[in-house]
């Protein structure tokens, strides 16, 4: 009977949330840009070893596979060999003008594939590009995967370190761990003497200083960050007052850059941080506290060894829920930040919608995921959920 | 007052003045007569509001926000009570991971499920339309209507179902009848807080919303990217007095509890 009344709620959740993010995880490991494009050629080289050269089946498939590939992109106006050139590419470089190149001379060719072949390009009389097709054959990869992590399979197939151009995505998860870090450090410090105040207050000050947290929780992300930018863009409002001041010679650059997007982060974060150890230190028994002192301790003392630790479950619970979200932040970045403030969010969005790369969408969102998980995890062994609480 | 009481208010009152004042302080520009970001104003206007009013795009995406808005807080309002009142009835099996995935959205970063129903809704044709981006942000407003319902259940006294079984009452009536009006005021802020979820969200509206169905903050992202006219700040000023009237309904249903 309970469980009649949670199962729609569940099912909804499952079509909408739970099995659409699965099914584009997914992606992640799936690889479908070669396959489809080269069968004949990724059968072929599936009993090859990897030594030497492949055999003639092989070069005879890749002819025949492109030949048919380009009937129908031109057929359908689509990218296929362009898109299985994108993903050898990235596994090997020189695939993006050697497999359209390739395409374009075998309609014409005659004769024995192999000589054909290596006459339209000496690579393929080498072992390079035919194992990176067999590595993108799919119908799986850890391509993706290690990527993100800065890592690929070399000619051996075992894993090595990426190329240095392509190896970006360690100092992107850096990146934002550390932006993420830093945000709920500040929070914690402009939050927690807040908090503080509000639980001890004079109660007719309390509403005041509450609706102070309450207004700015309540405003739009949007509306926030809009605010920022025009404070701080080069004709905004912070750098015309310093000019009608006489303070600065010319506007300072304010916007795109590292300390902009931490301020807006920290000013949309904060009161995550305040209202949770409010709770908590409002629900403080405060005579232990001045059982401490009237028992000798210091102020500092009894702060540091009765109050603190019990409010630490709200900072706990303030700086689960401040972390998390500055790890998901995507808006204030994109529109704050410089090419080099972006965060791991960001990249999701940019394989998603620039590129339409899902499979590297999905591994950076894994990899999102899994760093998520891991807050909540050690969240749940430190403080538990029992506890958690929001205003 | 002592000194270290003395640098508590001072650091709070910094701390509330950072909260208020970026928001406070680009506000009025909106009532400019010219059209500049910043002070002082050439004079004072209502143009950036008539330009709001009559444009093609900023007073439909106010609707768009607000109906999107009403009919996912009504379906996760639905759905999120049901759930909280099972969950809140009677222990049954798995139901640590039954509330973990229920809670799930809390914590999973939007874009995520932007890019993930992007995907998922193509194939189905609910990309580009109102539905999709309702089921998309039900979703999303969902565990707060749970937990906020959870926390109103809490001060019910469960004696009463069973005062109203032994009078002949179905368990769908009790709840109908005796439970759900004294829970209200909890179901109601469920409900205000999924709507000013959907009303906040950009994400998920950028990946799978259409032009027809751009909501106001999506706007204002767009209109962000490019130019920034004052014609934002002036939506930024309705977005912040929808904000206030939500904040206000919320205080006031908890004071009825």
């Amino acid at each position: 009977m309970a469980a009649a009344l949670v199962a729609p709620l569940l099912l909804f959740l499952l079509a909408v949330f739970v099995l659409p993010i699965g099914a584009f995880l997914t992606r992640a490991v799936q690889e479908t840009d070669v396959a489809p494009v080269l069968p004949r050629t990724v059968a072929a080289l599936s009993g090859w070893n990897g030594q030497g050269l492949p055999d003639d089946a092989a070069f005879a498939g890749l002819i025949a596979d492109l030949k048919e590939a380009r009937v129908r992109d031109q057929a359908s106006g689509g990218g296929a060999i362009a898109r299985a050139a994108a993903r050898l590419n990235a596994d090997w470089p020189g695939f993006r003008s050697l497999l359209p190149l390739t395409a374009r001379r075998v309609v014409a060719a005659e004769g024995p594939a192999r000589e054909t072949l290596t006459g339209i390009n000496e690579d393929w009389g080498t072992a390079l590009p035919w194992l990176a097709i067999r590595r993108a054959g799919g119908p799986l990869t850890d391509f993706n995967l290690l990527a993100v992590l800065d890592l690929k399979r070399d000619a051996a197939g075992d894993i090595a370190a990426a190329a240095e151009d392509a190896a970006i995505f360690r100092g992107i998860l850096w990146r934002t761990l550390w932006i993420g870090a830093l945000a709920t450090f500040i929070c914690l410090a402009i939050g927690y003497p807040l908090a503080w105040l509000i639980a001890t207050a004079p109660a007719r000050a309390v509403p005041w200083l509450l609706a102070g947290v309450l207004l700015p929780f309540w405003t739009s992300l949007i509306v926030r960050t809009a605010a920022w930018m025009v404070l701080l863009q080069r004709e905004g409002v912070v750098n015309a007052t310093l000019a009608a001041l006489n303070i600065t010679d010319g506007p300072l650059p304010l916007l795109f850059n590292r300390g902009a997007v931490l301020l807006a982060m920290v000013h949309i974060l904060l009161p995550f941080m305040v209202l949770p150890i409010y709770a908590s230190l409002k629900a403080l028994d405060w005579r232990l506290p001045r059982a401490a002192v009237s028992l000798g301790a210091s102020p500092m003392r009894a702060f540091l060894r009765i109050s603190l630790p019990l409010s630490l479950p709200g900072i706990g619970a303030g700086s689960l829920l401040v972390f998390i979200q500055a790890l998901g932040f995507y808006v204030t970045p994109a529109l704050l930040g410089g090419a080099n403030d972006q965060m791991v969010p960001y990249f999701v969005a940019f394989y998603a919608s620039r590129t339409v790369n899902w499979g590297m969408a999905a591994a950076l969102s894994c990899l999102l995921l899994l760093a998520v998980a891991l807050v909540v995890l050690l969240y749940g062994r430190l403080v538990g959920f029992g506890r958690v609480k929001t205003a | 007052m002592t000194p270290s009481r003395f640098l508590l208010w001072s650091t709070g009152v910094l701390a509330i003045l950072f909260l208020m004042a970026p928001v406070l302080a680009v506000l009025p520009l909106s009532f400019s007569a010219g059209s500049f970001l910043f002070y002082p104003l050439p004079g004072l206007s209502l143009r950036w509001y008539a330009d709001f009013w009559s444009s093609d795009f900023w007073l439909p995406a106010l609707w768009n926000s607000l109906r999107v808005g009403s009919v996912a807080a009504l379906l996760a309002g639905s759905l999120g009570t049901l759930a909280a009142f099972g969950l809140w009835r009677a222990p049954f099996p798995g139901k640590t991971l039954i509330m973990a995935i229920l809670l799930a959205p809390m914590v999973v970063p939007a874009i995520i499920v932007a890019v993930a129903l992007l995907l998922a809704f193509g194939p189905l044709g609910l990309t580009n339309s109102f539905t999709g981006l309702v089921l998309g942000h039900a979703a999303l407003g969902a565990p707060f209507v749970v937990v906020t319902v959870l926390a109103a259940l809490q001060q019910f006294d469960a004696v009463q179902l069973r005062a109203a079984a032994s009078c002949g009452a179905s368990p769908a009536r009790a709840f109908w009848r005796v439970c759900l009006p004294q829970i209200m005021p909890g179901v109601a802020a469920g409900a205000v807080f999924a709507f000013a979820t959907s009303l906040d969200e950009v994400a998920v509206a950028l990946f799978i919303a259409g032009p027809a169905q751009r909501t106001l903050p999506r706007q204002m992202f767009s209109g962000l990217n490019d130019s920034i006219s004052l014609t934002i700040m002036a939506a930024a000023m309705v977005l912040v007095l929808i904000s206030g009237l939500l904040l206000l309904a919320v205080t006031l249903l908890k004071r009825e509890r």
